[in-house]
């Protein structure tokens, strides 16, 4: 589904990301970890072409991701808030995407269905704007946003960065449920080592920009990756 | 500590992403700068000569009488535009220094404002040409502290008044109507308020009371921010009553129905495009300048096509002009979701259209003036819809500056409102057609020279594939640059 070759981001003299050969295949539950710095959200931004490469190119299905626009239609994310808009409310903003990727207002709305529990009652109806959201439920809205339309790519970076533990627990489900029967490719970055175990068959230790450790999971992995995370203590 | 405070601005100034710009445009700003300080310089030596010939009596005096609008424009203009040192204070509230030292940087920074400066620019040449006139020293200097007293009480009154729009509003009334009343003759306020400031003049002392005024607006403007400096008091966002809206009647329209309908929102909930739509209202006016005869100059039939587009286009120079930028705070979602640059520039160049449109019929009142000044108009609107509309989306690609849309103050209160792009891209925006119609005009007549414009305006029209995929190229070249300056918000 997507593969990166020899792609580097160099800026002024230093090297953020150095991947010779990157290959996901689709339907992975894909987990990307690393320290502050590794070159997660570089990874991300470049999948979405909103950075350019040094060197190199990213295939998403066949699609190259900087010279065409093609893979937007079964692409989608939620990196961090500049993928809210503050002014609308949450019904507004899932609509507006809906409509965006061709989904009428029933489709999105049963989709949301699903999701009454995750929001927790804090998201809907509230006579609030985004932008007067607390970050956690911003952080549910993008979610979810990211999950309409049946993208066949869905990539979110930190996703449980600032939730509530039920709603982490609640994420996982989501995540797993994704990948289990939908046939849809999930990238997840996250600094919580339990989390990624848990929801994703594969997942690559990322470290200065280069691929350490490339992993499927097993129920081995958590000690593998925290014996790993222990040795940069130096 | 103080050495601290002056080093965090001093960064905050220089590396922001609208300082750094390509050396060329850095040259045409510092140009641009240079020219409006001598524009100013020479209206503060001038001042006094042009009054003095016109015959209106002794310059002070007569600058005296008018002062008090001076100010009352001054502050309004403050209250509009003047950012507000308020907002970025919030990281130091927790560092370990006395709130009174915090309170204090903040207030003392808003004394370095381009508009606590711009008034030197004024009040120091013509007091200097008054010195030099033999005006008795004392009474000058007296004078001139007192005036500086008073610009620095405005400054300070702005602080207290901010977003208290009940007490604003109602005082530009008031003050709009002593103005008109001033006018038709009814009743002159300055007969009242001149000799105020005439005895800051007679009487040199006189002057400590301005500044007493200021230093109990300082003193209230510090208790006030001292007691209200917690996060859900004077540092908290005002919130507003989310309404969910519809606007079905766009869903013909497809996608670009989808952001028309969030341009509405868009301008609707926030603050600041709210005022520029409502400045692009006051552009219809504008060519009440031209058209009632009462600015000799304007009457050539050429100043009246560029009232037409003046008059039509002020939505397009206003909103259309920052078009990417509106979006700048979710860049990063109209980029990667399932939007072609096409679709998105189409939605925005149909924006502009429909509001150019809009303020063409509501400048059908300009027919009472004769059908001439409405067809100039008319003329000016076909020019904006078939040239000027891509102009300002070709443009707004290099307007690399992140809107705020929660604050007014950043319109002007920064030195990003001389911004050299835009105004360079203005350029062809206004003189192409003056120069079109002129070119009509010389050879044939007026009409020719209308027709020639509208000609333009229409042969814009055809070629908007052409014009489309060209602004659309330039887009994607610019996109990542334009997504790494929108990162820094409020720089």
């Amino acid at each position: 589904m997507i593969e990166a070759k020899n792609l580097t981001k160099t800026y002024g003299t230093q090297t953020v990301l150095n991947l010779e050969s990157l290959e996901i295949p689709k339907g992975q539950a894909f987990g990307l970890v690393g320290n502050n710095g590794a070159g997660k959200t570089t990874l991300f931004s470049l999948l979405l072409d909103l950075i350019q490469p040094t060197t190199g190119h990213i295939v998403n299905n066949g699609v190259e991701v900087r010279s065409s626009e093609a893979w937007k239609p079964f692409t989608s994310a939620f990196i961090d808030e500049s993928f809210l808009i503050g002014y609308l409310t949450p019904e507004e903003y899932f609509y507006f995407i809906g409509e965006l990727r061709g989904q009428s207002r029933a489709d999105v709305d049963a989709l949301l269905e699903n999701f009454s529990e995750f929001f927790h009652g804090e998201i809907l109806g509230q006579k609030k704007y985004l932008r007067d959201l607390s970050k956690g439920n911003q952080k549910k809205v993008g979610i979810v946003a990211a999950l309409i339309g049946s993208p066949e790519v869905v990539i979110l970076d930190e996703p449980f960065a600032n939730l509530d533990p039920t709603t982490q627990i609640r994420l996982k489900q989501v995540i797993k449920d994704l990948a289990a029967k939908r046939e849809v490719t999930v990238l997840v970055s996250s600094h919580d080592l339990i989390h990624v175990t848990e929801v994703c068959e594969r997942i690559v230790v990322l470290s200065k920009g280069e691929v350490v450790r490339d992993i499927q999971t097993t129920p081995e992995t958590l000690r593998e990756l925290e014996t790993f995370f222990e040795g940069q203590i130096a | 500590m103080f050495k601290h405070f002056i080093r965090l601005q001093w960064k905050a100034f220089v590396r922001s992403a609208s300082f750094k710009t390509e050396i060329w445009f850095k040259i045409l700003m510092a140009l641009g700068a240079l020219y409006f300080i001598l524009v100013f310089l020479s209206l503060g030596v001038g001042s006094y000569f042009i009054i003095e010939k016109a015959g209106l009596g002794d310059p002070l005096r007569v600058v005296n009488r008018f002062l008090i609008y001076y100010l009352a424009f001054d502050l309004y203009l403050r209250y509009m535009l003047q950012k507000m040192p308020v907002m970025n204070i919030r990281p130091l509230l927790y560092l370990p220094l006395p709130k009174t030292q915090v309170v204090r940087y903040a207030l003392g920074k808003t004394l370095l404002s381009f508009f606590n400066i711009s008034h030197a620019f004024f009040f120091i040449p013509f007091s200097v040409v008054l010195l030099v006139k033999g005006y008795p020293v004392l009474s000058v200097v007296g004078w001139h502290l007192a005036c500086l007293a008073l610009i620095l009480t405005n400054n300070f009154l702005n602080i207290l008044l901010n977003n208290v729009d009940r007490v604003f509003y109602p005082l530009v009334l008031v003050l709009a109507l002593f103005g008109i009343a001033q006018y038709y003759g009814w009743f002159d306020v300055t007969v009242y308020t001149a000799p105020v400031f005439d005895l800051f003049y007679d009487v040199p002392w006189t002057a400590v009371l301005p500044w007493g005024v200021l230093a109990g607006t300082i003193a209230w403007a510090y208790t006030y921010f001292k007691r209200h400096m917690y996060l859900d008091a004077g540092l908290s966002a005002k919130q507003e009553v989310g309404k969910t809206e519809d606007y079905t009647w766009l869903n013909r329209f497809g996608n670009l129905g989808t952001f028309l309908k969030n341009d509405i929102k868009l301008i609707k909930r926030n603050k600041r495009s709210r005022t520029t739509v409502l400045v692009s209202f006051l552009f219809l006016f504008y060519g009440l300048f031209f058209f009632t005869g009462s600015v000799e100059v304007y009457e050539t039939p050429v100043m009246q096509v560029f009232a037409g587009i003046f008059v039509s286009g002020g939505f397009l120079f206003t909103f259309g002009q920052y078009v990417p930028s509106w979006d700048s705070a979710y860049y990063p979602l109209m980029m990667s979701q399932n939007i072609r640059y096409r679709e998105y520039l189409n939605s925005k160049w149909w924006l502009i259209v429909i509001a150019t449109g809009v303020s063409a019929l509501l400048a059908v009142f300009y027919l009472y003036f004769g059908w001439k000044a409405y067809l100039a108009i008319l003329v000016g609107t076909v020019y904006n819809l078939g040239v000027n509309s891509y102009l300002v989306l070709w443009g707004g690609a290099y307007i690399k500056t992140p809107i705020d849309l929660g604050s007014n103050k950043k319109a002007f209160g920064d030195r990003q409102a001389f911004n050299g792009k835009t105004l360079l891209l203005t350029i062809p925006k206004l003189l192409l057609p003056l120069l079109v119609f002129w070119l009509g005009q010389l050879l044939w007549n007026d009409t020719a020279g209308y027709l020639m414009v509208v000609v333009v305006g229409l042969a814009g029209f055809a070629f908007k594939e052409r014009a489309f995929r060209m602004i659309e190229k330039i887009y994607k070249k610019e996109k990542y640059k334009t997504l790494l300056a929108y990162k820094q918000q409020g720089a």
